[in-house]
């Protein structure tokens, strides 16, 4: 009961919101070129789920970004294993990563197209580029701060290195690499879109583009719709899995 | 010293080889060019003023952009920061309107302003509002109550508190979300003009790729990266006088 009545003011705003769209469409405020009524919008939502077209532009949109996400981040966990651990490959890694780290990936779509044409190869590459700093940054965090005593035991023990890498390394530095990768896949769904309404690529970023090229502002708005809800979802999926994850490990917050 | 060396060592070995390798004929010239191809390239743009003028339009829509988003940011925390009850109800919906990328808007930006400065900034200041806002919830949250008791007792209205106790007093942290802001918005604004706009960087970016200089195309990626690494180490020297600007 209590669980109902604290889930109630958050419903209550969201349909105060709603209404007033709705007020704001119903009396024309603003011409319905630029802004349908809500039940138009959801309306369209739902009958593409009903006829099931909706699934397919998801389908690709989510592949394409877990594609980009997961060679992201492979060489990022790599990379920042051997610029944390190793204090030779941080020296000659660093500072040419720390210059490329503020490009917007956005700026290799051009060099990426080059190289790819308009294909789904130059997608997963500039999804690659761009989602693969957060975990790089903070793979390099993790695996730089395995605990001294830690690594004192291993030395102990005598671990090789892919034992100490194994054993010691990658589950100290997990809670840093999850967490990166988190804020990276929050990065792959954004330069998929983006890099769908620049290539014409199947998927709800070009859904979205050419609803707008052709007026059509009810998908337009339905599209939006559901890349929140996406986003939304990734992220509460994410922090489930994050916890499911680090469950051996005492929570500290 | 050693380290600055060896720091350089890639870069120049990977331009070394990029030359070499380019000219010999062993690698496509449409695609990768060569870097004194790319330099020379480089300074006849900064000599004719075109990549100058194309910053300073990205620049325009990303500071604008910054400017409406951060007022909002600012606004909006403060709000939720000072009224739990309020916190509790918008929360969710703010959570859920965070989570739609901002370039996902450029569509119903576009169709709403049209091509140009207005529709850019506009995208740029819903991806900033956010960075901000969530700097100033947290920011006001921690303003001391004393200090909102004493706004109590001398009965100030929403604006003179906000105005007079607690933007001042949490000045130093909203900060801190504002300079996340402004890199967001050079990312934003680039994105945009590839994705859409036509003005700026971006869109000299896709200009050059689409008539083959590759050379122009990675002068200005070049160019890019400068920026942003002088935006960020900028943003690193203001942080720490930023953060100890008050007595604790």
């Amino acid at each position: 009961m209590r669980h109902l009545a604290n889930g109630l003011p958050p419903l209550l705003f969201a349909a105060a919101l709603l209404g007033i769209w709705y007020l704001v469409a119903e009396f024309r405020l603003v011409s319905p070129i630029f802004l349908p009524a809500p039940e138009r919008a959801f309306g369209d939502l739902a009958a593409r789920f009903a006829d099931g077209t909706i699934w397919e532009p998801i389908g690709s949109t989510v592949l394409r970004m877990v594609l980009g996400w997961f060679l992201a981040s492979l060489v990022g966990i790599a990379l920042g294993a051997a610029i944390g651990l190793t204090p030779l490959a941080r020296d000659l890694l660093e500072p040419t990563l720390e210059f490329l780290r503020p490009l917007p990936a956005s700026a290799m779509i051009p060099v990426a197209i080059l190289f790819f044409g308009l294909s789904e190869q130059m997608a997963v590459s500039v999804i690659a580029f761009g989602s693969i700093w957060p975990v790089l940054m903070s793979s390099i965090f993790g695996f730089s701060h395995v605990r001294v005593r830690l690594q004192e035991v291993s030395a102990l023990l005598g671990l090789g290195r892919m034992e100490f890498l194994r054993k010691i390394a990658i589950p100290s530095a997990m809670p840093d690499i999850l967490a990166g990768m988190r804020s990276g896949l929050a990065v792959s769904l954004i330069l998929a879109v983006v890099t769908e309404m620049q290539a014409s690529l199947p998927g709800l970023g070009r859904d979205i583009f050419l609803a707008q090229r052709s007026f059509r502002s009810t998908e337009l708005y339905a599209g939006l719709i559901m890349l929140g809800v996406l986003g939304v979802l990734i992220n509460h999926g994410l922090h489930i899995a994050e916890r499911r994850l680090l469950r051996w490990r005492p929570q500290r917050d | 010293m050693g380290r600055v060396w060896r720091g350089a060592l890639l870069p120049i070995l990977v331009l070394l080889t990029w030359e070499v390798a380019a000219r010999s004929g062993l690698l496509l010239y449409d695609s990768l060019s060569y870097p004194s191809a790319i330099f020379r390239a480089g300074l006849g743009a900064i000599a004719d003023g075109s990549i100058l003028l194309a910053t300073w339009q990205t620049c325009q829509a990303a500071l604008l952009g910054l400017a409406i988003g951060t007022f909002a940011g600012v606004l909006l925390g403060s709000v939720l920061g000072l009224w739990s009850s309020m916190a509790r109800m918008a929360g969710p919906t703010f959570d859920a309107l965070r989570a739609i990328p901002a370039v996902a808007l450029m569509p119903l930006a576009l169709l709403m302003f049209g091509w140009g400065l207005s529709m850019e900034a506009c995208t740029v200041a819903y991806a900033c509002t956010w960075p901000v806002l969530i700097a100033t919830w947290a920011a006001v949250r921690g303003v001391e109550t004393r200090l909102l008791e004493v706004a109590d007792v001398l009965e100030m209205g929403f604006g003179e508190r906000l105005r007079k106790i607690v933007l001042p007093a949490a000045f130093a942290r909203i900060n801190v979300g504002i300079r996340i802001a402004l890199g967001v918005a050079l990312v934003v604004a680039v994105t945009v003009e590839i994705a859409v706009n036509p003005r700026g960087l971006g869109y000299s970016l896709v200009l050059a790729q689409q008539s083959l200089k590759a050379d122009l195309m990675y002068a200005q990626i070049l160019w890019l990266a400068l920026i942003g690494f002088l935006l960020n180490a900028a943003l690193r020297t203001v942080e720490a006088p930023g953060t100890t600007a008050r007595p604790r």
